[in-house]
Order: structure tokens, then C-alpha cells, then sequence
């Protein structure tokens, strides 16, 4: 352990969802505590802090990856989204009551694809950018998609409904912006 | 669950990396992915000084497909080779194994020479290396060195690695004309550290087995290769004797019984992973595959 | 009504908030609030000799170091025993932080307050605490034979004895043709939210009020609770429970030691202060559940009824028993499922040991009896030889014999009288949805591939939404919105839209139009919680006599205004009026300004409910007798007894011939909850339960070794499912409404989990063609047990299935 003097800080600056974000924190601060504490993003969550339930899966640079096993000072200059940040997708829709949603956003809240909420805003994150990679899955892949996140109220069945479900809104809302801007 | 304070330190070089080490590797750590690492210092298992934090270090993020090799460099992530088309080309065992690395998000993050380095010998990565007969390549100030598999993994999370060395690339030697080779484990679920896991290379030329040999997840202390030439060699795939290669396995494999399982089972997990696999790999070799699909 | 409300697969109100990052969980709250964190017991059971705290109190960012020794009153005293019981003979409970002695590894015994949760851990990590070992008692086995004890004055680790009978067992299995023993143990599990506990308090020195959030399933409790230990009037306390990140049961424990500790350093402090737990805390200082030894004897005849059962178990209840002994009641008591046992007698000692305490998990001591009888209702059909849902359907008790009193007394103390179900017809249904009858073809296919399959079966009932009461309070504002309390809590079973469904549907408003507070004791201070499958049933069936009661009101109202007879009138979509000629109407909003007359005019609905705004009867008080301004609705529903929930499982298993791996190939769920107010709810709480289900019979168990270290205390090693390895749910209802109340439904929380190591077993135990009698299984143990059963050490079943050849087997692993 290192001696009691006070502890050296960093001006960590990290794009988050598309808005640069400056915070000034100590070396050992969690990418998910810095997401969570220092900008008050508060939709990423903090499920085990070993890498293994998944809740606090964020992009980075358009990948998911765990925030809890990064230091925020690694993320420096790098690109990350969070839950709040697939709002402002390009294929993001507002829904009846306001929220702007995009496709995996949109068929979790149609296919009861969470309960307590609390695991969902990792798999909004895995599974948008696992559309990105496979836009039409089957079954088996969606469930493959989803088995690093850990889930305690669905049994998965409605979040293997909601992969599928996504695929095909996003689908739509593809062709929507394509007839858009022609 | 936090970490304890540490010094980071942020390296640009590889040369700066190593006189960074040079001062603080006896009380210091390396982090490249840190998908081992973080969850330990999350739990204050380990409370390293300082860290050695090699992700902006430039010129070692390439994965490079020689005639000879693949050539992976220490900031390439798990997923960035699994998906290499050139690597997968070159050699398939690299993806037969990355897919078994944990789960994607992980991959994504986590390095393959970086679990290499950590010397877990319930790393895929590790027994793919030994099993090729692959190289590490470090640099420390007394200059870069080139370790063979066969001689950098000492003990369980053990390298001949010296403490101010860093280990910049890895290179994976191609196998022979006629090769194919096949890897499974079987782990409690999905993407959790095996009970068990076997990799397995297979020659084979004009119909015969030429060469086989595996190397092993979870069951031996080190990452090691036993070679099944004698077994199974001149025989044909459809016929050679894979109960007696599982049963050399058997008695080559030494597991140790945790709380997910005994020796004895994981022993047995071995000889069948093992028959299956030099099975599929020599079959694979045979019908000229050369490789098995994901 | 223009759409249906209740009985619809409405989606949840709650989720655009929740999928776009807009929850509000416990840790989510008081950013700027004080951390706490605490030096936990690395010994199961020592005696602690000194505590030294110097290197701690200079560590950057700490502002309060507390030991037992700085608490004071009743903060010092133990926490209370929450459910007494005249059996629970030898009741035991801990102090908030440790007072001399630990009973278990994680027990709280420093408590460190600082600027954040990283400096509170820097200085944990300082602290010192020196012990004096004590033996250790851990697993059934040792706490039974009582060689060492867990605490002194408890003789034999014995908590609790208990005996329940109905009728003359002993002569009952005299008689008997037959007879059969079956000894049979399950494992620990846990809960395991997402989210750990929590809690975060809020101190106003002004006023002398406090403000707890507590990420718990009973608000009322917490605030009861730590107004008692901090000796502050109940008016000065509120309590209110966040977006929760699911509970199980681990959250209606009460309190925590964290929710007497942390309101008590804020006011003390004078600052906020929060607690969230992390999740090796969550291990080994939050409770688990499950863990039995049982030894059940039956008498049955040759047709395989049952004709006697005796059971005797032991239940491992951890180092202190403050949740009481509703586990094994539960179990006793459950147990019987659908069936009529005969002589019936039931004995338990409920043990201590040197492990974290154990209080209700999800199906709540069920899981352990359905194991038990099921697995017995197996062993009679093995030895007759006879199908073994035949054997179930002969000692079925019947509609007909509906209500059927077992003669027992429930966990809350009141006759186990079940209210309804239809067996006979649940397991017809489950029969043709798993295809019962063509299994035999299809294993015999499967053998041919050499290949080892396995069908197993097994029924429950549960008695759900015990009492005491719930309550639903409604108000509707002059904008026509209608606001919705009930003082239970939400930990994701979506509250706010079932809830918002029965008002819609009752009251004729449209769903948007609904709000729904839950857990808030400032919107509802009588409540119990959420536990017990109890949600939907109690504060369901408030809430629908209060709407009642505002509908009344409302239509009493607008009749008066209207001039018109009330039994005239409708409501539909938030408009009163009258029926066939729907002209003559008024908003529900108007009729709240004409409940209400004000003095003052600040809005336009204010203007309208002025005294001098228009007509009155100057003869008539502004507001009439027995009325009370407002449209506004309250009431409360408190059954005599519980209602019985019923269900039926069914599941083929794949298991390899040589590594013994298990795959669940087909899952099959017969559920009846009676009336359903929202099956797309019904069904995700069933999906759940059935995952939580497969993780208790294939991969969760807590690996205590013999010092009492929890070996697994992390979700790396704990094996909760992922996707990977919960099977795809068929599930079908029956819905056979509740006689008991308005609404006629039944409880379907916990439904999903209660069946499942029962049916797994009794799949694997068809596989493999010897009994199965402890769970969890994991490959290494099915591998083991072959071995025994192979050195004849484990006899084969009566009436096996021939067993595949190994050899043919060509298949790769996964």
C-alpha cells in the first residue's frame, strides 16, 4: 500500500455520448464510478465489480466492454456510450410518454424484456452494438448475444424476445432514415 | 470493492514503458486489458504501487500474418485476433480457442498476450501458444529476448518474465502442410474458466497421421504439450486408437480438485475432451478442411 | 369501457423510464452523501479481543470510525427478533455492529464513514481486530450432533422444535402395505438480486425529521424499525424505497444492521450518509436460503395412495434467527402439494450455525418440501412400477374437496385451508403440453443415437398473499389524474402497471391517466411488504376497494350535479356519464374541483371550486356530513387466510454418457394463479422463477468449508445462469379464480422456482436409472454417483429404463 499522502489526481477528459466530459479523479477511479459519481450518469449500473454480471457495460468506441474493469484514466480521449446515450441514436424514436428510444430500447419496453431494470442497461448496450454486428440473428445467436450478462427477474426468455424483436426495428427504422434521405 | 491507490503511470513507448518498469517493477503491475488484474485489485487482493498502464504505448497493437507465424502484439484484444480473417486464414486455432475466452465484452477489452503474460493455466491462450511452439517476444534494459513457450511458463501465474520486462508481442508458428487442428473445454457455464480444456493438432499426409499432439487447459500447472505421435502415427483417423490417446492424456494431465470439481473428473474431462477433439482434428486433417469452422 | 384493462398484456408503465437510463436505484441517489463501509468478520466464530483503529483515523477523506462501544441505547442493543413463535424456544440475534463475539464470517464489526467509498475502504483496511478462535459449527451434520455450539445457552444448536401432525401417523404406516424411507438433503443458495442492499439517510436538524431510502421490500418495517432503535416518534420517520433492483426475499429482512447504522451516523453526523452494498458483501453478510437434511417415511397401498407420512427435517438456519422460523414452518407445512397425505405428522429442528443468517428466498422453504414429497411420490411409483403421474393424480385431492383443511397451522399462524385448484386438469394439460405419453418413443429414439434422456415431473401448491392487510389510497386531481399509493414496495414485479390496470378497469380511467406510488410511508404508512406472492393479491384487492369506494363518491357527486340518479351513470375514459346518452357528462376532473370548494381562486379549477363561484344550497355546509373534501378513496383488505396457488412442472434432460453433463432440453410450466390481471407479467415472473429454479437444482450452492469460509463469493464462482443455461420456458395457465377475494387471484411471484430441483431430479433419476436424492447436481457429482451406482453402492431403481451404450457416442461438447 501506498504511504497516506494526499493522492495524486488526473484531469480525465472523455467523450460521452458525443459531449466531451472533464472530471478530476484519482488514478484508481472505476470508468463506471467516474461514468456513475463524477458525470451523475447514473444509468450505467454497478452489478459486482469483477467483470463477470455485466450490468455496467458501456461502449467504448462503439464496443461493449465491462466500465467496472477499467480506470477512467485509461478511457482519456477515447469515445463512450452509455444507456442515456442509445437515446440519441440516429434510430432512436420518442415513444408516447416522451423518452426517445432506439430499436434495443424500444423492444425490451414491448417484449417485457426486464423486470427490476436494474441488469438492463448493460444488455441495451451488448445488444446495440451486437445488431450493429449480426442485424438479423436467430434465436440460438440472440441468446448466445446475451449470455455474458447476468439477469435475476426475466429467465432471459423475453430478453431473447426483445434481441430479435430489436432486430427488426431496427431494420425498419434502417429503411425509414435510407427513404429519408433519398 | 475498490482499489487501493496506486501510482499510473502512462508510457508512449515501448523504451519508456521499460525504463518506467525499470524503476518501479519490483512495486509495480503492467496493465494492458486488465480483465485479470482489475477484478483483483477491485478486491484488494493485490495492492500494487504502481501501474504500469501500456495502453497508449504505440507500435504494438498489430496482429501481422508472416509466412512463418502470426505475430500478435501486446495491446491486439482477444476479440480483435478472433476476428482477424488473416490470422483465422493462417491459423485456425486461434479462433477455435478465442471464442471460449470468457464472453465478448471481455474479449473486447482483454489482451491475448496480456493472458499470455498472466500465466493462467486456466487460460485458453496460453495452451494455444505451447501448443503451437510459439515465442514471446520482451523487452527490458538489458534489451529484447525471445522466450519459447517451453521455457516462459514456469508455474502457475509464473513466467521467466523478469520484473522490468515487458512482453511486446507474441508469435504463433504456423503448423505443417496437412495439419488441422480442433479445441473444446467444458466449463460449469458459458464463458466461466474450464474444468477442463484440450487444443489438439493433427497431421496428416497421404491418409496417415503424421503428427499429433495437444496441450491443456486447467489440468496442468504449466501450459504443455504431449505429443500422441507414438499413439496414434501411421494409423488413419477413421481407425487409430483414440481411446488409448485419451488414456495417455489421462495419465499425462496432473488437475487439482477445486470447488467446481475433483481431479478424477476433471482427468476424465481431458481423455474425452482429448478423444473428441484429435478425433475431429484428424478427420478435419484427413478430408483436407484443415480447419473446423467456429 | 372502451378497452379492456384487467386480464390484458399490457406493457409496463415503468419501462420507458427504466430502458433509457432514467431508474432511480439506491446508489443513484445522495451523490454527495457520506460512504459507509465496514471491517467485516474474516473468522466464523471468534471472540474479539481488541480492536485497534489508530492507523485508520488519518487516512484521507475519514470523518467517523464506530465500534460497538460508540453506540448508544438501543442502537446497542441486539436487533430485534421480527417474528417471534412459542417453538422458537431459543431465539438469537445479533448486535448492528458486533458487541464481543462474531457467529459468522462477514458479520459487521467496524463501521467507517468518509468522504467516499474508496477512502471508507483505505481506512477498513487499517483497522485492526484481533480474536480469540472458537470452534466452528458448520453444515447440518455438525450442528445436529452438537459437539460444539454456536451459541452458548442454545443446547444442541437447536433453535427451534417443532411438530405438526393430523391423525395417527404411527398406526397410519402400521397398517400400511408398504412402507418406504427416503433420505434426502438440499443446498444453500441465495438470492442474489442485481442489486445489492442499500441504504441512505437524511438527517434535517431544523426539523428533527429523518429520511431513509433503503433498497428493501418493506418500507413500513425499516421505518418502524429504526424509529424503535433510534427512540424517535414514528411522525418524525419516513421511509421510502427507490427504484429497487430486485429483493427475492433478501430485502424484506429487516432491519440490517447498515439501516440502524446509517440513519444513526447521519443524524449523528448531522450529514447524509449512504451505505450501497457490493457484491462480496452482498455474500457473505446478506442471508441465504434452502439448506435441509429430511428424512421422510411414507405408508402407501398397492395402488399407491398414500396412507401415512412421516417427516422429520433439519433446517440449517444460520447464526441467528431475527426473520424467526417461517422457512421451516413453510416447508412443514407446504410440503403436502396437492396432495391428501393420510396420517400426517411433520417434526423439525431448526439449527444454528456458524454461517450467515437464513431468512425467505424466493418460494420460501417450499422448494425443500416439494423436493421431499416429490421425490417420495417418485419412489411409489418406482416400486409399484406404476406411471408416475398416475401415482400423483390418485393421491390428488379433487375440486370437489375444495376448501380442503389439512387439519395445520400456516406460516401465518391461520388453518392451511386450501381455497381452489383443479389438479386433475392442471396435469392433463401438462401431460399433453410435455407429450407425457409419447416420451417413451422418443427416449427410445434417443437411445438408438446413444443418447441418455430423462422426463421428470413435479407439483405444488403455495399458499400466497398471507396477511396481515394492505392498502390502496386514491386520489383524483381536478386535471382528471388519478394518484395511486399503496405502502408495499416494487422490486420489478411492474406495480405500477397491474396496479394501474385493476384502477383503470374498475374506475373507467384511462391507463396514462393512473400513478402509482408504492413503498413511500410518506403516500401510505400502513403496509406490510412485498413478500410471500403477496403483492398483487393484498394491495390488488385494496386498491380495488378503494377505487370503489372514490367511484362511489364520484358518481355520488356528479349525480348530485348532473341531476340525474347515480345508478344511471358510467365512467368511461375519466368522463362521468350517463349511460346511453353520454352528453350529459362531467370530467372526473370536474367532479374533484366540486368535491372539493375552496377559498381561493389560484387556477382555474380553483376558480371553479371557489364557494362564490356559482349555485349553492345555503341551508347545506360546503361540505356535506360524512363527506370529506376531495375525491379521494381509501381502504384496506385483510383476508381470513392465505390463497392457494397451484402448478405443475415437467422437463426432459439430456445427460452425457460420459461426462455426465446435464442439458435441460425441454422445460414445461402449468400455472394457475387464478384470475390473471396482467399474463405478460404472470409469465415473466414465472420465466424468473423458473431460471432461479435451474440455478438452485443444476448450479448455485454456497461452498462453505469446515472453518466456515464462504469459498465462492463471487459471481465468478457462485453460478448463477446466464442465457447460456436457462431453457426456453413452455408455459400454459389454468385459471381457477380465488373464491376469497373481489378479484378472485392468487399469488404468482414465487410460482416459477418452488417445483424445479424436484422435476430436475426426477429427470436425471429417469436418465440414469437410480435415485437422486440431494440437490444441487453438478456433472462431477452425477459422475460420481454412476460410480457408486456401478459398485453397487447405490441401488438401481425398481423399474429403470435400460441404459444406453456409452460407446456410441460421437457427439462433441459445447
Amino acid at each position: 500500500m501506498t504511504d497516506m499522502t494526499t493522492e495524486q489526481v488526473h484531469d480525465v477528459t472523455v467523450n460521452v455520448n458525443g459531449v466531451p466530459r472533464t472530471a478530476t479523479v484519482p488514478a484508481r477511479r472505476l470508468l463506471s464510478d467516474f461514468l456513475r459519481h463524477d458525470l451523475e450518469l447514473t444509468g450505467t449500473h454497478v452489478g459486482c465489480e469483477h467483470g463477470v454480471c455485466g450490468a455496467c457495460t458501456v461502449l467504448l468506441d462503439g464496443k461493449p466492454m465491462r466500465s467496472c474493469l477499467m480506470f477512467a484514466v485509461t478511457a482519456q480521449d477515447h469515445r463512450i456510450t452509455t444507456v442515456e446515450g442509445l437515446c440519441d441514436a440516429p434510430d432512436a424514436r420518442p415513444c408516447a410518454t416522451g423518452e426517445r428510444m432506439n430499436p434495443a430500447q424500444q423492444a425490451f419496453a414491448e417484449c417485457h424484456g426486464l423486470q427490476c431494470g436494474f441488469c438492463t442497461p448493460g444488455f441495451l448496450t451488448t445488444v446495440t452494438a451486437y445488431l450493429e454486428e449480426n442485424p438479423s440473428p436467430s434465436q440460438e445467436e440472440a441468446r448466445e448475444a446475451i449470455s455474458g450478462n447476468l439477469c435475476r427477474c426475466t429467465g432471459y426468455q423475453n430478453i431473447v424476445k426483445s434481441v430479435l424483436r430489436a432486430a427488426e426495428i431496427r431494420t425498419e427504422r434502417l429503411e425509414e432514415n435510407a427513404g429519408e434521405s433519398a | 470493492m475498490k482499489p487501493a491507490p496506486f501510482v499510473h503511470h502512462a508510457p508512449r513507448s515501448v523504451e519508456e514503458a521499460v525504463s518506467v518498469l525499470a524503476q518501479v517493477g519490483h512495486d509495480g503491475k503492467i496493465l494492458a486489458g486488465g480483465q485479470s488484474l482489475i477484478p483483483v485489485l477491485n478486491m484488494r487482493l493485490a495492492s500494487p504501487a504502481h501501474l504500469v498502464d501500456i495502453n497508449r504505448v504505440t507500435g504494438i497493437d498489430q496482429v501481422e500474418v508472416g509466412d512463418d507465424a502470426v505475430r500478435v502484439g501486446a495491446l491486439v484484444r482477444h476479440a480483435e485476433l478472433e476476428y482477424h480473417e488473416g490470422a483465422y486464414a493462417a491459423l485456425p486455432l486461434l479462433r477455435q480457442a478465442l471464442v471460449n475466452v470468457a464472453h465478448p465484452a471481455i474479449r473486447n477489452r482483454g489482451t491475448t498476450v496480456g493472458s499470455i503474460a498472466h500465466a493462467d493455466a486456466a487460460g485458453e491462450m496460453p495452451a494455444i501458444l505451447a501448443l503451437t511452439g510459439g515465442v514471446v517476444e520482451a523487452t527490458g534494459p538489458r534489451g529484447a529476448r525471445e522466450i519459447a513457450a517451453v521455457d516462459f511458463f514456469q508455474g502457475p501465474l509464473e513466467t521467466s518474465l523478469a520484473e522490468d520486462e515487458l512482453a511486446v508481442a507474441v508469435r504463433f508458428p504456423r503448423f505443417a502442410p496437412g495439419t488441422a487442428t480442433a479445441f473444446a473445454e467444458s466449463a460449469r457455464r458459458h464463458g466461466d474458466y474450464a474444468l477442463a480444456g484440450v487444443a489438439a493438432a493433427v497431421t496428416v499426409r497421404d491418409g496417415v497421421i503424421t503428427d499429433a499432439r495437444s496441450s491443456f487447459v486447467s489440468v496442468t500447472d504449466v501450459p504443455s504439450v504431449l505429443d500422441l505421435t507414438d499413439v496414434v502415427g501411421g494409423s488413419e483417423p477413421g481407425t487409430a486408437d483414440w481411446a488409448a490417446a485419451a488414456e495417455a492424456v489421462r495419465a499425462h494431465v496432473e488437475p487439482e480438485a477445486d470447488i467446481h470439481a475433483t481431479a478424477d473428473y476433471r482427468r476424465m474431462l481431458a481423455g474425452e475432451l482429448a478423444r473428441r477433439v484429435l478425433c475431429q482434428a484428424a478427420e478435419n486433417a484427413a478430408t483436407t478442411k484443415g480447419s473446423s469452422d467456429r | 369501457m372502451t378497452t379492456q384493462m384487467f386480464g390484458a398484456p399490457i406493457r409496463r408503465k415503468e419501462d420507458p423510464r427504466l430502458v433509457t437510463g432514467g431508474g432511480r436505484y439506491l446508489d443513484d441517489l445522495g451523490q454527495h452523501a457520506l460512504a459507509a463501509a465496514f471491517v467485516r468478520s474474516p473468522h466464523a466464530h471468534a471472540r474479539i479481543t481488541d480492536i485497534d483503529v489508530t492507523d485508520a483515523v488519518d487516512v484521507e477523506g475519514v470523518v467517523a470510525i464506530y465500534t460497538w462501544e460508540d453506540l448508544p441505547g438501543k442502537v446497542a442493543e441486539p436487533l430485534p427478533l421480527l417474528i417471534p413463535h412459542p417453538t422458537l424456544t431459543h431465539g438469537r440475534t445479533g448486535y448492528a455492529l458486533a458487541r464481543d463475539e462474531v457467529n459468522h464470517v462477514g458479520e459487521p464489526i467496524v463501521m467507517v464513514v468518509a468522504s467516499d467509498r474508496y477512502a471508507a475502504e483505505d481506512a477498513c483496511q487499517r483497522i485492526r481486530v484481533d480474536y480469540e478462535m472458537l470452534p466452528v459449527v458448520v453444515g447440518i451434520e455438525n450442528a445436529r450432533d452438537g459437539e460444539h455450539l454456536v451459541h452458548e445457552d442454545a443446547p444442541g444448536n437447536v433453535a427451534a422444535h417443532m411438530v405438526q401432525q393430523n391423525g395417527d401417523v404411527e398406526a397410519a404406516l402400521a397398517k400400511a402395505k408398504h412402507t418406504l424411507t427416503l433420505d434426502l438433503s438440499i443446498e444453500r443458495s441465495a438470492c442474489m438480486p442485481m442489486e445489492g442492499k442499500g441504504v441512505y439517510a437524511r438527517w434535517n436538524d431544523e426539523d428533527g425529521e429523518l429520511r431513509i431510502y433503503s433498497s428493501t421490500q418493506t418500507t413500513t418495517g425499516v421505518r418502524a424499525a429504526v424509529a424503535a432503535k433510534l427512540e424517535l416518534p414514528l411522525a418524525k420517520v419516513e421511509c421510502i424505497a427507490p427504484d429497487v433492483g430486485g429483493g427475492f426475499g433478501v430485502k424484506i429482512m429487516h432491519p440490517w444492521p447498515e439501516e440502524v447504522l446509517v440513519p444513526w451516523a447521519a443524524r449523528l453526523l448531522k450529514r447524509e450518509v449512504k451505505w450501497a452494498e457490493d457484491r462480496r458483501e452482498h455474500f457473505i453478510s446478506s442471508a441465504h436460503e434452502r439448506g435441509q437434511l429430511q428424512t421422510v417415511t411414507v405408508g402407501f397401498d398397492d395402488e399407491g395412495r398414500v396412507l401415512g407420512l412421516d417427516v422429520k427435517f433439519w433446517h440449517d438456519n444460520g447464526a441467528y434467527t431475527p426473520y424467526g422460523i417461517i422457512v421451516p414452518i413453510i416447508t412443514s407445512t407446504q410440503l403436502l402439494g396437492p396432495y391428501k397425505p393420510g396420517a400426517y405428522r411433520c417434526e423439525f429442528r431448526s439449527l444454528y450455525t456458524n454461517t450467515v443468517l437464513v431468512t425467505p428466498y424466493r418460494g420460501a422453504g417450499r422448494p425443500q418440501g416439494v423436493f421431499a414429497m416429490e421425490r417420495t411420490m417418485d419412489a411409489i411409483a418406482d416400486y409399484l412400477g406404476i406411471d408416475r403421474a398416475e401415482v400423483r393424480s390418485r393421491n390428488f385431492i379433487l375440486p370437489e374437496e375444495m376448501p380442503y383443511d389439512h387439519g395445520l397451522l400456516f406460516q401465518d399462524g391461520r388453518p392451511l385451508k386450501y381455497d381452489s385448484g383443479d389438479f386433475p386438469a392442471s396435469l392433463d394439460k401438462l401431460k399433453k403440453l410435455v407429450g407425457w405419453d409419447d416420451f417413451e418413443a422418443y427416449r427410445a429414439q434417443a437411445e438408438l443415437e446413444g443418447r441418455k434422456v430423462g422426463l421428470g415431473i413435479g407439483c405444488y401448491v403455495e399458499g400466497t398473499g398471507v396477511g396481515p392487510y394492505e392498502g390502496g389510497h386514491i386520489v383524483i386531481e381536478t386535471s382528471g389524474r388519478v394518484n395511486v399509493a399503496t405502502g408495499l414496495t416494487t422490486q420489478g414485479q411492474g406495480h405500477q402497471t397491474a396496479f394501474a390496470q385493476i384502477v383503470a378497469e374498475e374506475l373507467g380511467v384511462r391507463l396514462e391517466d393512473v400513478h402509482v406510488t408504492t413503498g413511500d410511508t410518506r403516500k401510505m404508512g400502513y403496509a406490510v411488504g412485498t413478500f410471500a406472492s403477496r403483492a398483487a393479491v393484498m394491495s390488488g384487492n385494496a386498491i380495488a376497494l378503494a377505487t370503489r369506494n372514490v367511484k362511489a363518491k364520484a358518481l355520488r357527486i356528479a349525480a348530485d350535479a348532473l341531476e340525474v340518479d347515480e345508478e344511471d351513470l358510467e365512467i368511461v375514459d375519466g368522463v362521468v356519464q350517463v349511460k346511453g346518452a353520454p352528453t350529459t357528462s362531467m370530467p372526473l376532473g370536474t367532479v374533484a374541483v366540486l368535491s372539493n370548494p375552496l377559498r381561493y381562486a389560484f387556477d382555474d379549477a380553483a376558480k371553479a371550486a371557489t364557494q362564490f363561484a356559482g349555485t349553492f344550497d345555503p341551508d347545506k355546509p360546503p361540505v356535506a356530513e360524512d363527506e370529506e373534501p376531495g375525491l379521494e378513496g381509501r381502504d384496506f383488505y385483510s383476508p381470513t387466510q392465505a390463497t392457494f396457488a397451484n402448478g405443475m412442472h415437467a422437463a426432459i434432460v439430456e445427460t452425457d454418457p460420459v461426462t455426465a453433463e446435464i442439458t435441460i432440453l425441454r422445460y414445461c410450466v402449468i400455472h394457475d394463479c387464478g384470475t390473471m390481471i396482467n399474463p405478460m407479467i404472470v409469465e415473466g415472473q414465472v420465466h424468473g422463477g423458473v431460471a432461479q429454479g435451474v440455478g438452485g437444482a443444476l448450479y448455485e450452492r454456497m461452498a462453505y468449508d469446515e472453518s466456515g469460509q464462504l469459498l465462492n463469493a463471487s459471481l465468478m464462482d457462485f453460478l448463477m445462469p446466464y442465457a447460456s443455461e436457462v431453457p426456453h420456458v413452455e408455459a400454459d395457465h389454468l385459471e381457477t379464480p380465488s373464491p376469497l377475494n373481489p378479484l378472485g387471484i392468487k399469488g404468482a411471484g414465487e410460482a416459477g422456482c418452488i417445483p424445479v430441483s424436484a422435476v430436475i431430479a426426477s429427470a436425471i433419476e429417469d436418465a440414469e436409472g437410480f435415485p437422486i436424492t440431494s440437490m444441487p447436481i453438478s456433472p462431477v457429482e452425477l459422475w460420481e454417483l454412476r460410480q457408486r451406482h456401478e459398485a453397487g453402492e447405490i441401488p438401481s431403481l425398481r423399474h429403470p429404463h435400460p441404459a444406453p451404450d456409452p460407446s456410441n457416442t460421437q457427439e462433441p461438447t459445447r
